[in-house]
Order: structure tokens, then C-alpha cells, then sequence
């Protein structure tokens, strides 16, 4: 047996054998004369060449290629139609140190999958996508693509692509040009051996630039589709040549692989036990002063109008009551009447756990405007507590059977400085008259709640001016 | 120590405890606070956010990142996971693991953006094409947006597949006092992942079975995991119901008010109790059975026209009258009009049947 040298051999990338295609291992899916069997070859060359088979993972899509993986030794995954460049993002996300490529027909990649590419190029991915325009949905049985050439037939363009009913040919590689970040987009071709040996060039750099980090890189690659052209192999070479490269220029659009610098790396993640602190879950125990016995059970309604602080309000209610040791709840009114600028807010404070933290019959009603006192006061319950801003008493009448505390309250917080803080003055009146929480617990609520320095200060001046008209009468 | 937060804060927050570190996922009211808690905290854990293009990109990106074994979270509401549901269907078909949350409001449509629980048919029964479920978690509280959210990363490991929180906007808005766990957990990528290793390298994460055969094999295999979750994850709250002769249905903020609702019944001299499904699917049917022993009718309240009320039929298959209020639009209906409607149900079933004479029919 005469001795030998290897000079050329089956890319390492490639399967020996096409072990997931069962007994048909032998051979390749594709049709003869088909670009996708000379693109798996430049692809997987380059893979050699870069010595990255272990670290490459391979998304193939919807189309003729969807079986990408009987062939690539490579990390595989299978997306859906034209999603192929958004599952790639987050492969790639997951696993900086990988190498993604995005493969993708024309249909997938810029018919259905418009989006998705466009947003990948436009924030410069550091992603790999070859893209193989054959101008034609070739597994599905010849219909239109988006890349289909005017006057072109297929079974959906029975008389040609008409630009008056189907637009025209779309041009990927000009249009993802428009964008800042890409850093390589390139149009070659498989119509001769010389393209063909300029497309391996491309392919290649599209994946080294990857490697190197440098971002997002597009081939687009015009290929021959014999069977659904209804060409012969040597044909529909030809037709690359002369037809659709007329269409779809060949050459470089876009070339930053020089000037470009590598991607900024990701920070090195924390430590798993420095976790809960860097997510603000903080640790030590409450006040927990139990306050109010077995059967207390606030159920306090706040409302007024949008910036009169009224989801603040029931908020310093909540925190303060946890800090007391009781059960809580804070609910934003979230229904039809935040259209019309009212703002309100569900609030419980009890001993027991609290089962529904929506408070349709209040025992405490804070009404920092007239239509919600209006609104609200008749479902207060009987022997409850009505707060309200101003002294003009409700349109609908004042209830007998409630304890009904009117004062000017916003009034009092644009003289203390800001009239915001009328929400702070009313709820120093609610503790007053009530005791519902102790002082310690509204302060501690107050410094989680109010971040500035200014506003603390403005609001514990309120509490107290809140407090004070109450023990003292001295609000009018 | 307990922290005072925002539901759709405590899904975040959990998650990330939970060893969650990619968040995918496209602004929607009610829902938009996920996304931002996300954006805030999940960088800082050394995770990935991405606001997506759109909601059929998140849910692919969802799919990206759990093939590479990350543990991964994106949060819609209605509309949103309408849009998502192509890429559901692709993930339970490549047993892919990953945490959905679904923070209802009122559709269809456009709708609005009170709460609701209309996407109970799209979420529960599988919105997708195909032959899958997703299991799905029902949180009541605040408190349990956080501990249903860790367990929902569990089952999703623990069976590969999606897992849905199903909450509305109340409960994704409210607050409430919170336990996190301690300590942050960071599960090991599992053998299964395409992760960019000499040692994954021949891994295939893939959904296509051309030959009949094999992918009815694979459907029968997915089966066999919905079958094993209906005799393993069924969870579900049951309040008062030992000697409840009328048991109220309700899940997340309607459980709520219906836990004052058979407060208010029971001062009424009303042996009223709630079932509360946690888990909508594998859904509490057996329980329901179990139930229909004692009680006289099923009652059911939902935010919707009535869905969830078809799965307590089909669990009672007739043994008991099943009756159903609904509000929507983003009315959420409170205790008294619901206790009205149980008190005049009551008064229909209690004349006519007495609890003996329905022992064992």
C-alpha cells in the first residue's frame, strides 16, 4: 500500500458519521448543488482554524438548515422561526467565553425575524450570523422571500414578484449599515470557486472578530437553490453570478475589525453570601413593641388627589405598624379612578393575619380632598374615624354615627412650608385622636420612608402641628 | 426580618436568591416593575437584564439563556404573554426550564390595566401549539410572590419546563411584609445545557422530531411528566373547610377576600370554608372530590367570566352543583357583595338539602 500524505481532509467540526439522521448517516439532507452543504464547509473550517470547536455553539433555524446539527460537532440549539438571533444573545449573554453563531435563511432572518436581527446588530451583539439568501423558502416549497428578485416566480408570486403588491427585494446587509454597532457586515457569494474562496475569507473573519470580542458580525451570503429554482446545479451557480448579485451587490458595508476595540468585560459576579445585601434584604430584628392587643384591626382607606402624598401616607401607616408588630397590608388603588387624577390606598394594621388587604368598609377614612370624603364616607363603618382636609363639611351630609375630624389640614403643611406635607399634618391628628401607633414606630417608618433630609424634618414638623390640633384644639 | 415590599419587587428579589441571572422581558403595565427591580438588582448579582424588542424575543431569549443552563425569569401581563406563547410552546417542547410571571390585567385586547384574572385559559391550559402544559403557581400575598417564585425555579429544574406565576396587579402593587430566605443560592448548570464546553459539546437543545414515531415518543414523554406533577406539585390552601357545607373556590387576591368572606359567614352562623388552588396546574381536583363528600355546592369566584370554574366542573364531574360570580374590567369584587351572593346561594341549597340526605349520593 503506497504511503500518503493528508492534505486536505474533513473538517474536524463535522461528524465523522451523521449519527442523528438515523440510516440515512451517510449522506446529507440537502438537495445537489445546494449553498448550504458549501457554507456548513466554510463554517466549519473556520471553526477548525480558530480552534474553537469545543467553545462553539451553533443556533440553527427554521428552513433547510433547521438540521444543522446532524453536521456541527459543536454545541447545538434549535430555535423557532427567525428567532435563531435572539436565542443567540442570550446563549452568548450566559457564556461570555463562548462562540455563537446565528444561522439563518432569508425568510427566517428578514422576513419573520426582522426584528429581532435588527435589534441584535443594533446593540452590537457580540454575535456571529451567517445568513444564506437564496431568494426563495425553499423547505416550505418555494414561496416568496423577502429577498425574492422582481419579476422572480414562486409558488406565491405565481406571475413574478410585482413591486406593486410585494415591495422589493430586501437588502440586509444595507439596511443593518444604518446602524452604529455593527462592526462587520459583508455580502459574498457561491457563484464560481473565487467567490466562493472570498466567502470563506469573510465567514472566517466574521467568526474571529468573536473571538477577539469585538461585536456584532454579519455575513450574508447569496446561495444556490437549485431544486426550487428549477436549475441545474451548474445553473443556479450561474444565477448567483448574473442575477441576484445584480440585485444584491457583493462587498463589504461595514469594517471596524480594525479599529475596533474589544468588548469591556463583565464585572466578576460577587460573592453568593455578599448576595442578599447587594439586594437591599437587610438583617436584625424589628421593634416589635406588639402593639394593640389580640383584636385590634385597622382598616383605613387614604384617598385624595395624585401628589397630595397619599400612597406615602398609607406607606409610613404600614412601616410603622410592622415596627409596632403588627399585621400589614398596602394596597394602591389601582382601579378606574386614578384616570381622573384621585389618587388611593388600601391600608391594614391588625393582630390577627390579615385576609383580604382590599378595605371596602373603613374604620378609618382619610380624605384628603372633598370628592373623596364624599365618596368614601358612607362606607365607613359605624363608630369608625373620618379625617378630612378643610372644614367644609360633605355635600352628602355629615354621619352621626362616626367621629368626624375636619381641619385644613394642607393648609396647615403650605404654612409649615410645603403643602405636601398636609398629608403628614393629618396623620399626626390620626395618631393623636387614636394612639393607633406608638411614637417610635412612626419615626423609624418615617427615616425608611422620606429619603431626604429636608422633607424628614418638614414632615416631623407636620406630625407634631398634626398632633397639636388635636390635643389642643389649636387648628381652627 | 421581614421587609416591607412590593410584590412584583419580592419576585425579583427571590429569584435572584433563588440563583436567577438572566431577566429578558419588555415593559407592560402591570407588570413593569419586575422588569425594573430586575434591571436595579440583577447586574449587581453579576446577571444579565435586557430589555427586549418585544415580548416574542424576551420569551426567545428566555430560551437562549436556559439552554445554557441559567436559571431565568421574564415578566408580561396579558397581551405580552399572548405574545409569548410560540415561545412556550418551544420551550416545553426542548424541556427547557424557566420562570415566567404573568401579572394580569383586563383584557381582551387592549383592555386596561386594572386587575383581572383573564389569562387563566392562555397560561393554565397551555396557550400554545402543541402537546404541553405549563405548571402553574397561583401566589396570594406578597410573601408568597417570593416563596412561589424560588419554588417555581425548582419544579421548572425539577421537571424542565416552564413554569408560570399567575398574579394579577393588586398583588403584584400591594405590600406587604416579606421573609427572604437567608442565604442566596446559585444551583450548578445542569448536565443537560449546551454551555460552550469540550464536555457539553455534543449536547442538542432541540424541539423537531420529523419521524411520527419519534415524536409522538417524545410527546408521550412530556405526558408522563405532566402526569407525574398531578400526583406530586399539587398544592393547595384549604381554610375552614372540615365542616364547610358550602366550600368557596377562589385563587390569589380573590382567595383573599374570600378568606373575609367565610369570616363574615361563619359570624352568620354559615359553615362556608375556602379551597384555595396554589397550583392551577396540576390543579387540586382530588381535594375537590374529596370535598364534594361533605359539601353541598361549590361556589366560585373569580376576576373573570369564568375559567377557572370549568376545571372545578371537570374535577367534580357533576358530583355537586358548581356555581360561579365573576367581576372584570378591573372590578375586583369586595367581601360584602360576595358574601350577599353566598348568603341567597345558601339559602337555595340549604331548604332543599339537608347535609345528611347528601352524605354519600
Amino acid at each position: 500500500m503506497p504511503e500518503y500524505t493528508v492534505i486536505h481532509e474533513k473538517a474536524r467540526s463535522f461528524y465523522d458519521l451523521y449519527e442523528r439522521k438515523a440510516e440515512l448517516q451517510h449522506q446529507t439532507h440537502y438537495c445537489p448543488g445546494c449553498g448550504h452543504g458549501i457554507v456548513h464547509k466554510l463554517v466549519a473550517e473556520a471553526i477548525d482554524e480558530l480552534g474553537i470547536q469545543d467553545r462553539t455553539i451553533l443556533v440553527t433555524p427554521v428552513g433547510c438548515s433547521v438540521f444543522g446539527y446532524y453536521y456541527f460537532d459543536v454545541g447545538n440549539v434549535q430555535a423557532a422561526h427567525g428567532r435563531a438571533s435572539a436565542v443567540a444573545c442570550a446563549v452568548k449573554r450566559a457564556l461570555p467565553e463562548s462562540v455563537v453563531l446565528s444561522y439563518q435563511g432569508d425568510g427566517d432572518l428578514a422576513a419573520i425575524g426582522t426584528a429581532e436581527i435588527l435589534h441584535a446588530a443594533n446593540r452590537g451583539e457580540n454575535i456571529t450570523v451567517i445568513f444564506v439568501n437564496n431568494a426563495i423558502y425553499a423547505m416550505t416549497g418555494g414561496q416568496m422571500a423577502p429577498t425574492t428578485l422582481l419579476g422572480q416566480s414562486s409558488t406565491t408570486t405565481p406571475s413574478g414578484r410585482n413591486e406593486w403588491n410585494e415591495g422589493y427585494p430586501l437588502h440586509v446587509c444595507e439596511l443593518l449599515a444604518a446602524l452604529e454597532a455593527p462592526v462587520y457586515l459583508e455580502r459574498v457569494a457561491l457563484g464560481n470557486n473565487k467567490q466562493i474562496m472570498g466567502a470563506a475569507r469573510a465567514v472566517r473573519r466574521a467568526i474571529g472578530n468573536q473571538v477577539k470580542s469585538l461585536g456584532f458580525s454579519l455575513v450574508e451570503i447569496l446561495s444556490p437553490c437549485p431544486t426550487i429554482w428549477r436549475k441545474d446545479p451548474v445553473e443556479a451557480q450561474h444565477w448567483v453570478r448574473d442575477e441576484m448579485a445584480k440585485v444584491f451587490p457583493l462587498g463589504v458595508f461595514r469594517d471596524r475589525g480594525t479599529e475596533a476595540g474589544a468588548r469591556p468585560a463583565a464585572a466578576p459576579p460577587p460573592a453568593l453570601d455578599e448576595v442578599p445585601r447587594l439586594l437591599g434584604i437587610v438583617n436584625g430584628s424589628r421593634l416589635m413593641t406588639d402593639r394593640g392587643g389580640a383584636t385590634v384591626d385597622w382598616r383605613i382607606k387614604v384617598a385624595g388627589f395624585g401628589g397630595q402624598g397619599v400612597l406615602m401616607l398609607g406607606e409610613v401607616l404600614a412601616e410603622a405598624g410592622l415596627d409596632a408588630g403588627m399585621e400589614v397590608s398596602w394596597l394602591p388603588s389601582y382601579g378606574p379612578e386614578m384616570r381622573s387624577g384621585t389618587s388611593n390606598c388600601h391600608v391594614r394594621l391588625a393582630a390577627a393575619p390579615i385576609d383580604s388587604p382590599l378595605v371596602s368598609r373603613p374604620n378609618v377614612l382619610l380624605a384628603l380632598n372633598q370628592p373623596s370624603l364624599e365618596k368614601f364616607l358612607p362606607t365607613v363603618e359605624p363608630g369608625g374615624w373620618v379625617f378630612y382636609n378643610g372644614q367644609t363639611p360633605p355635600r352628602n351630609g355629615v354621619r352621626a354615627d362616626v367621629r368626624v375630624i375636619g381641619r385644613p389640614f394642607t393648609q396647615v403643611g403650605d404654612e409649615l412650608g410645603d403643602a405636601r406635607a398636609g398629608n403628614m399634618v393629618m396623620l399626626g391628628a390620626l395618631l393623636e385622636a387614636t394612639g393607633l401607633l406608638p411614637d417610635e414606630a412612626v419615626e423609624g417608618a418615617l427615616k425608611r420612608v422620606v429619603k431626604s433630609e429636608r422633607w424628614l424634618e418638614l414632615d416631623r414638623r407636620a406630625l407634631a402641628r398634626g398632633r397639636a390640633a388635636v390635643r389642643e384644639g389649636s387648628l381652627p | 426580618m421581614k421587609q416591607l415590599i412590593k410584590g412584583n419587587e419580592a419576585i425579583v428579589k427571590s429569584a435572584i436568591l433563588a440563583g436567577c441571572r438572566a431577566f429578558y422581558g419588555y415593559p407592560i403595565t402591570p407588570a413593569s416593575e419586575i422588569a425594573e427591580a430586575a434591571a436595579l438588582y440583577l447586574p449587581r448579582a453579576g446577571g444579565v437584564f435586557l430589555q427586549a424588542e418585544s415580548e416574542v424575543a424576551a420569551i426567545n431569549m428566555l430560551y437562549g439563556a436556559a439552554a445554557a443552563g441559567v436559571r431565568a425569569l421574564t415578566a408580561s401581563s396579558g397581551p405580552g404573554i399572548s405574545l409569548m406563547q410560540e415561545g412556550i410552546s418551544y420551550l416545553a417542547g426542548a424541556e427547557l426550564p424557566c420562570v415566567i410571571a404573568d401579572i394580569m390585567r383586563g383584557g381582551p385586547g387592549l383592555g386596561n390595566i386594572a386587575p383581572e384574572q383573564g389569562d387563566y385559559n392562555q397560561v393554565v391550559k397551555g396557550g400554545g401549539h402543541g402537546n404541553y402544559r405549563t405548571l402553574v403557581l397561583a401566589p396570594d400575598s406578597v410573601q408568597e410572590m417570593a416563596d412561589l417564585t424560588r419554588l417555581a425555579f425548582d419544579l421548572a429544574d425539577e421537571y424542565r419546563n416552564p413554569v408560570v406565576v399567575l398574579a394579577d396587579g393588586y398583588t403584584g402593587q400591594m405590600m406587604e411584609p416579606v421573609e427572604f430566605p437567608a442565604a442566596a443560592m446559585l444551583p450548578r448548570r445542569p448536565a443537560w445545557a449546551v454551555d460552550g464546553t469540550a464536555a457539553t459539546r455534543r449536547n442538542l437543545i432541540t424541539s423537531i422530531y420529523l419521524e411520527p414515531d419519534q415524536l409522538e415518543a417524545h410527546v408521550r414523554k412530556l405526558e408522563t411528566k405532566y402526569r407525574r406533577a398531578e400526583q406530586q406539585a399539587v398544592r393547595f390552601e384549604s381554610h375552614r373547610t372540615e365542616d364547610a357545607e358550602i366550600v368557596l373556590v377562589g385563587y390569589g387576591i380573590v382567595a383573599r377576600i374570600l378568606k373575609a368572606v367565610v369570616e363574615q359567614a361563619r359570624a352568620q352562623g354559615l359553615a362556608v370554608g375556602l379551597l384555595r388552588p396554589i397550583t392551577l396546574y396540576p390543579f387540586p381536583a382530588a381535594e375537590l372530590r374529596r370535598l364534594s363528600r361533605q359539601a353541598l355546592a361549590f361556589l366560585v369566584v373569580e376576576m373573570s367570566t369564568g375559567q377557572m370554574v370549568e376545571d372545578v366542573r371537570l374535577a367534580l364531574e357533576g358530583r355537586r352543583p358548581v356555581e360561579f360570580y365573576g367581576r372584570c374590567g378591573g372590578n375586583v369584587p369586595s367581601a360584602e357583595e360576595i358574601l350577599r351572593w353566598v348568603r341567597e346561594r345558601a339559602d337555595h341549597y340549604w331548604p332543599a338539602f339537608a347535609p345528611e340526605e347528601m352524605a354519600d349520593a
